[in-house]
C-alpha cells in the first residue's frame, strides 16, 4: 500500500483530493427485484412493467432470490461481511420516475457490510503500486424509471421499464486520493462483478454507474465538504469528474468561497460539472422499514451455495498464472483483468495441452504470447473483441500445435493465421490446401543454399574474410528461394556447414 | 308464501338454496331490491345488481349440474377498498374517483371463485381512516339504527367498514367484506349489532387491497352470525405468494370446528381495559359476557396487559407513518385524479392533486406520518412506537401463560350521532381504544353482539385470541351469541 | 416538541399537499394536540427492547428469478390521466 502523491497545486499551496464512490450496478437477472417483469435492455416503453412496478393500488413486493444471491456472492468476492439478517427500507420522495413515491432500498440493515478491493494503479505495469480501497457496504435496491424530455414541447414522458430493476449499491470508503485511483477502482470493481456474474458491467447501457463524491483538503487536515456528482457512466468520466471537481473546489476555496454539499451533474461535452438545481430542494427521505416486506434471513445452506458457486477471482487467478503457469507478471495481469479474456485463455491452453499431449503449464507461455500479441493485434485491427473473434480457442490451439511440432515456422504461422481470420478455416486445412508446410528437406535446402552461394561469390568472400554479419543475408536469401517454407533451424545449420 | 329471503343468514341461504327451497336468482333479486330501496343509508358507492344476478344464474345452473361451490347462491357486499376488476374502486376518496382496476384483489377473487356474487362496492371511511364513516368523499353512511329517545338523530355506523356494517344490519346483504387496521371491522360490527372477525395478521392476502397501514391491515368478514363469519373467513383466507406477509399455512375448517362448549378454556379479563369514564352500561355488558362464558364452561381469570394505555398513541404513530408512505403513489401520474393548475410543474401538480383529492382526515394522518418520520424525529416517535409495540405484543404473550382467550368490550360506547365527534380528532380516535391493541399484536379478534343499551342501541363484546387461534375466538363468540340471544334489528325507516 | 406554522408548511410541502395559509394555520393546533398526546410514549421504558419487525414471527420468502409478468402495457396505462405513445405524460420536467 502506498500513499498517493497526487496533489492539486493551488495558488496558496498544495491540496489533497478525497474521493469516495457509490457505484450502482444492475444485478444480472431475468426478472425485477420485486416483480416478475423482465429486465431486458431496450424494450418498447412500458412493456416490461407489471402492475407492481406501476405502483397500482394494493400491489405488493415479493423479493427475487437471485438478486439476494448475487449481492451475497458479490459481497463474498470482496471478502465482505455478509449480514445474515437484513431488511428493506423505504426512501420516500416524489418524482415522476418513482411510481411508489418511495424507493425500496436498505439503509439501516444492508445485506453486505464492510469489505475491500485491492487495485493496481496501472494494470499494464506489473510493478505499479497497489492500494486497498475499503468498501463500506453493499445494499440491494430498486432502480427508477426513465423520463424523456425530448418527445414533446411541454410534456415529459415516463417509461417504467427500468422501474424496479434490481441494483446493488456498492459504497466505497473515502479512500481514493486521485483520478487514477478512482479509475482503477471502478475498473477493478467492474472486473470483479463480471467474474462473479452479478453484473454485466455495461456502462454504456447504464448497468453500472457511479456517484462520485469529491472533496479537497490541505494534506493532513480534516475532510472538507464534499459534492456528489451523480450517474457518471464511464471510467474516463469518473476520472474527469474527480479532476474537474477537485480543481473547481480548490478555486472556490482559494478565492475565499465555501463548498456547498450538493448534488451535481457531469456534462461530458463540456467536461464540467454543474449543480442540479431541480434536486436542490432539501431532501428528507423519511427512511423507515418497508412494512410490506419481512426481514431477510439467510440460512447456512444458502450461504454455502453462494460461496461454492463463486469462480476463481482475478487476484487469485493472476497469482496462479504467475506461479503455476509460469507467465510473466504483465501477461498474467492482462489475461486476468477481464473474466472473458481469462475464460478464453483457459480454453485455449486446455485445448493446446490436449492436442499436444502436454501439461497446461508447458503450453501456457506460447499460448499467452500468441493471444496477447497475435490475436489481440488482429482483433484490434478488425475492431472486434474476444466475444466476436472469428477464431475460436480450439482453432487457436490447433495453430499453436502446428508451430510446436515444427510444421509451421513463426512466419508461416502468421500467414496461416491471417487466412484463418479471413476464411474461418482451420489451420490444418489451410496448411494442407496452400502447401504452407515448413520443410526440413535437407536436399532441397542444400540446393537452394548452393545457388545463393554461387550467385554471391563477392559476399562469400567478404564473409569468409570476417564479415560475419553477412550470415543473415544468406539465411534470408535461402529462405526466399525456399518460398518461406524452409525450417529456419535447418537452413542455419546447412549454411554454417557450406560457408565453412 | 315464501319467507323474505333477505332475512336469511349466509348459512341459511347456502343450505336452503342447495336444498332447492329457492333459487339463487330469487335471493339476488331480493337483495338487489333492498339495495335499490336503501339509498338513504348511502351504504354503497357502486351498486352491481347485474353482477349479483350473473353469479346467481351461474349458481342456479351449477346446482342443476351438481357442481356447487361453497358460497354458491350467496350474494355479498364488497368494501370499496378491495380492487375489483372492471368495477370502480375508490377507497371512498376523490383521488381514486373513476379508477377502474384491471385486476382483482386476491380476497375478492377467492370469494367469487367460491361462488359468491357481488351486490356492490360498500362505502367506508376514506382510505379506511376513521371510526364513523364521516370521512368518505361519497358522503356519510347512515346507520339504520335509531335511538329509542324519539330524537331521530342520524347515527354513525362506525368505521371504517361502516358501509358493510350498515348494509348487513339493514338486510341489504347477508354478509360483506371488511378490513381492520385498528378496529375497522369490530367497532362498526358492534355499533350495528352484527359480528365481524379480524383474523391473524397474514391470514388474508393484502394483494389488491388499497393499503392504509401495511403492518396492521387485515381483511375479514362481517355477517350477522358467528357461523356466517366462519364460512366467509374460510373462503377469504389462505396463502398468497403475491403478498410477502401472507402466512403459508393451510386454512382450517372453521365452520366444521364450531363448538360453544368452552370447558377447559381459560378466559382472561384484562384489568387495564377498565378505563376511566367507561359508561356503566359497557361495564354491565362486560359482566354479562363473563357470565355467558362461565356458563359455557370457561374459567375466568384476571390478567394484566400493562402497556394497554400506550396502544392508542403507538397506533397513531405507526399507522399514519405507514399511510404517509403508502399514499405517496396517489400523485396524478398513473391513475386517479390529476389537478394541473395553469403553468404548474410536476411537483406543483402533485401538491395540487393531493390537496384536491384527499379529505381532511387523510391529510391529517399523512401530515402526522410525514412528521414522525422526518429527520430528527424518527427515533423519538417511530422507533419508540415500534419498541412499545414489542412491549404490547409481549403483554399478550405473558397473558397467554394464564389464559387462552381474552374478553373485553369492543368499543367504549354505543354508536354516537353523526357529527358528534367530528370536531375533535382525538375523541374520535378513542373509539378504537379496545380494538387497537390486538391489531398492533396481529392477533385474531372478533366482535359479537352482547345486548342493547338503554337507548336501544347494540353493544358488542370482543374476543381476542392467540395468533392463529381463530377457532378459539369463533367458539367463544358462538358461546356468547347463543346465550345473548341477540335478535334486535333496526326498524326500517329508509 | 410542538409544531409551528413554518413546520406545518414544511411538512405539507414534504408530503406534497398544497395548503393555504388558512389551512396551515388550522392544522397547527390540531397537529399539536395529536402530537402532544402521542408523546406520552416517551415515558415508557424501552431499554433493551427491539423495535417490532414482524408482527407475526415470519421471515421473507423469496421468489424464483422467472419472468412471470409484464407485457400488459394496456393495463398499466388504462387509468392514466394522460398517456401518449405508450408513455405516461407529465408536465415537462427540467432536470
Ligand atoms: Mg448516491
Ligand atoms: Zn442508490
Amino acid at each position: 500500500m502506498t500513499e498517493s502523491t497526487y496533489r492539486i497545486q493551488g495558488a496558496t499551496g498544495e491540496w489533497e483530493v478525497i474521493v469516495g464512490l457509490e457505484v450502482h450496478a444492475q444485478i444480472t437477472t431475468n426478472a425485477k427485484l420485486f416483480s416478475g417483469a423482465a429486465t431486458r435492455f431496450g424494450a418498447e416503453p412500458n412493456t416490461q412493467v407489471s402492475l407492481v412496478d406501476a405502483a397500482m393500488p394494493g400491489m405488493l413486493p415479493v423479493p427475487n432470490r437471485e438478486c439476494i444471491r448475487q449481492a451475497v456472492r458479490t459481497g463474498m468476492a470482496i471478502e465482505a461481511q455478509i449480514n445474515r439478517w437484513s431488511r428493506f427500507d423505504r426512501k420516500n420522495y416524489f418524482y415522476a420516475d418513482l411510481p411508489q413515491g418511495y424507493q425500496i432500498s436498505q439503509l439501516y440493515h444492508p445485506i453486505v457490510g464492510e469489505g475491500q478491493i485491492e487495485v493496481t494503479l496501472d494494470e499494464k505495469d506489473p510493478d505499479s503500486a497497489t492500494k486497498v480501497i475499503g468498501i463500506e457496504r453493499i445494499h440491494v435496491e430498486q432502480d427508477a424509471g426513465k423520463l424523456m424530455h425530448d418527445q414533446h414541447p411541454t410534456r415529459s414522458y415516463v417509461d417504467l421499464n427500468r422501474s424496479g430493476v434490481a441494483l446493488m449499491e456498492i459504497v466505497s470508503k473515502p479512500d481514493m486520493r486521485s483520478p487514477a485511483e478512482a479509475g482503477a477502482y471502478v475498473k477493478k470493481l467492474r472486473s470483479i462483478l463480471r467474474y462473479v456474474g452479478s453484473c454485466d458491467g455495461n456502462m454504456e447501457e447504464g448497468s453500472m454507474r457511479a456517484d462520485v463524491n469529491v472533496s479537497v483538503r490541505r494534506p493532513g487536515e480534516a475532510f472538507g465538504t464534499r459534492t456528489e456528482t451523480k450517474n457518471v457512466n464511464s471510467v474516463r468520466f469518473v476520472m474527469a469528474v474527480v479532476e474537474y471537481e477537485a480543481n473547481r473546489q480548490v478555486d472556490v476555496l482559494e478565492s475565499g468561497g465555501t463548498i456547498v454539499q450538493e448534488t451535481r451533474l457531469y456534462d461530458p461535452d463540456r467536461n464540467e460539472t454543474r449543480s442540479m438545481r431541480s434536486k436542490e430542494d432539501a431532501h428528507d427521505y423519511r427512511y423507515f422499514p418497508d412494512p410490506d416486506l419481512l426481514p431477510l434471513e439467510l440460512d447456512d445452506a444458502f450461504l454455502a451455495e453462494c460461496r461454492a458457486s463463486l469462480p476463481e477471482l482475478p487476484d487469485a487467478k493472476r497469482k496462479r498464472y504467475e506461479t503455476a503457469l509460469g507467465l510473466s507478471a504483465y501477461n498474467a495481469a492482462v489475461l486476468t483483468a477481464e473474466a472473458e479474456t481469462a475464460r478464453w485463455f483457459e480454453t485455449l491452453i486446455a485445448e493446446s495441452a490436449r492436442i499436444q499431449g502436454k501439461s497446461e503449464s508447458d503450453v501456457a507461455k506460447a499460448a499467452s504470447n500468441w493471444l496477447l500479441s497475435e490475436l489481440f493485434g488482429a482483433l484490434n485491427r478488425l475492431g472486434k473483441d474476444l466475444e466476436t473473434s472469428p477464431v475460436s480457442p480450439t482453432q487457436g490451439a490447433e495453430l499453436l500445435a502446428l508451430v510446436a511440432d515444427g510444421t509451421l515456422s513463426g512466419s508461416l504461422a502468421k500467414q496461416v493465421f491471417e487466412i484463418m481470420l479471413e476464411t474461418g478455416d482451420t489451420a490444418g486445412k489451410i496448411v494442407e490446401e496452400k502447401g504452407l508446410k515448413q520443410t526440413s528437406d535437407t536436399g532441397a535446402i542444400e540446393a537452394a543454399a548452393a545457388q545463393v552461394i554461387a550467385a554471391n561469390a563477392d559476399k562469400v568472400e567478404q564473409y569468409r574474410g570476417g564479415k560475419e554479419a553477412l550470415f543473415g543475408f544468406f539465411v534470408g536469401q535461402t529462405m526466399k528461394a525456399m518460398g518461406g517454407k524452409a525450417n529456419p533451424k535447418v537452413v542455419n545449420e546447412i549454411l554454417k556447414t557450406m560457408l565453412g | 308464501m315464501m319467507t323474505d329471503l333477505t332475512n336469511l343468514t349466509v348459512a341459511e341461504i347456502r343450505d336452503g338454496f342447495r336444498a332447492g327451497d329457492f333459487t339463487a336468482r330469487e335471493v339476488a333479486e331480493g337483495f338487489n331490491a333492498n339495495v335499490a330501496a336503501a339509498k338513504a343509508l348511502n351504504a354503497f358507492i357502486v351498486e352491481t345488481p347485474d353482477k349479483a344476478l350473473d353469479a346467481a344464474d351461474a349458481a342456479d345452473s351449477a346446482r342443476a349440474s351438481g357442481d356447487l361451490k361453497p358460497l354458491s347462491g350467496v350474494p355479498i357486499g364488497m368494501k370499496d377498498l378491495f380492487c375489483t376488476e372492471g368495477v370502480q374502486t375508490t377507497a371512498a376518496s376523490h383521488i381514486l374517483e373513476g379508477f377502474v382496476p384491471t385486476y382483482e384483489s386476491t380476497v375478492s377473487g377467492k370469494l367469487w371463485a367460491a361462488g359468491a356474487g357481488m351486490l356492490g362496492k360498500l362505502n367506508l371511511d376514506q382510505f379506511a381512516m376513521g371510526s364513523s364513516n364521516e370521512t368518505s368523499y361519497f358522503g356519510n353512511v347512515i346507520s339504520p339504527w335509531k335511538r329509542n329517545d324519539g330524537g331521530n338523530a342520524a347515527l354513525a355506523p362506525g368505521g371504517s367498514s361502516g358501509g358493510s356494517a350498515a348494509a348487513i344490519s339493514a338486510r341489504l346483504c347477508p354478509a360483506a367484506t371488511g378490513t381492520d387496521t385498528g378496529g375497522s371491522i369490530r367497532q362498526p360490527a358492534a355499533f350495528v349489532g352484527i359480528s365481524g372477525i379480524k383474523p391473524t395478521y397474514g391470514r388474508c392476502s393484502r394483494w389488491g387491497v388499497v393499503a392504509f397501514a401495511s403492518s396492521l391491515d387485515q381483511a375479514g368478514p362481517m355477517a350477522r352470525t358467528v357461523r356466517d363469519n366462519a364460512i366467509l373467513l374460510e373462503a377469504m383466507s389462505g396463502f398468497d405468494p403475491k403478498d410477502s406477509t401472507s402466512l403459508d399455512l393451510p386454512v382450517p375448517a372453521w365452520e366444521a370446528g364450531l363448538s360453544s362448549d368452552l370447558k377447559g378454556k381459560r378466559v382472561g379479563i384484562p384489568q387495564e381495559y377498565r378505563v376511566e369514564g367507561m359508561p356503566a352500561e359497557i361495564d354491565a355488558l362486560w359482566e354479562k359476557g363473563i357470565a355467558y362464558l362461565k356458563d359455557a364452561g370457561a374459567e375466568i381469570v384476571e390478567v394484566s396487559l400493562p402497556h394497554t394505555q400506550y396502544a392508542l398513541p403507538t397506533y397513531y404513530i405507526i399507522a399514519p407513518a405507514e399511510a404517509s408512505s403508502n399514499l405517496a403513489r396517489y400523485d396524478g401520474v398513473r391513475f386517479g385524479l390529476r389537478d394541473l393548475p395553469d403553468g404548474a410543474g410536476l411537483q406543483d401538480m402533485y401538491a395540487a392533486t393531493r390537496a384536491a383529492g384527499f379529505g381532511p382526515e387523510v391529510k391529517r394522518r399523512i401530515m402526522i406520518g410525514t412528521y414522525v418520520l422526518s429527520a430528527g424525529f424518527y427515533d423519538a416517535y417511530y422507533t419508540q412506537a415500534q419498541k412499545v409495540r414489542t412491549l404490547i405484543a409481549r403483554d399478550f404473550d405473558r397473558a397467554w401463560e394464564s389464559c387462552d382467550l381474552l374478553l373485553t368490550p369492543t368499543a367504549p360506547s354505543a354508536a354516537f350521532a353523526l357529527g358528534e365527534k367530528q370536531a375533535d380528532p382525538l375523541a374520535m380516535y378513542l373509539n378504537d381504544v379496545f380494538t387497537v391493541p390486538a391489531s398492533l399484536a396481529g392477533l385474531p379478534a372478533m366482535s359479537v353482539p352482547g345486548g342493547l343499551d338503554a337507548q336501544g342501541l347494540p353493544l358488542g363484546l370482543q374476543i381476542i385470541g392467540k395468533a392463529l387461534d381463530e377457532q378459539g375466538v369463533l367458539n367463544a363468540a358462538l358461546a356468547i351469541e347463543e346465550r345473548a340471544g341477540f335478535t334486535a334489528r333496526p326498524d326500517k325507516w329508509w | 416538541m410542538s409544531v409551528d406554522l413554518q413546520t406545518v408548511k414544511k411538512i405539507a410541502s414534504l408530503a406534497r399537499i398544497s395548503v393555504t395559509d388558512g389551512d396551515a394555520q388550522a392544522m397547527v393546533p390540531e397537529l399539536n394536540n395529536i402530537l402532544g398526546w402521542v408523546e406520552q410514549l416517551g415515558e415508557v421504558d424501552v431499554s433493551g427492547i427491539e423495535p417490532m419487525t414482524a408482527v407475526i414471527p415470519n421471515t421473507s420468502r423469496l421468489r424464483d428469478d422467472v419472468v412471470t409478468d409484464g407485457n400488459v402495457r394496456d393495463k398499466v396505462l388504462a387509468n392514466a390521466p394522460q398517456a401518449e405513445q405508450g408513455f405516461f405524460a407529465v408536465p415537462k420536467v427540467i432536470e
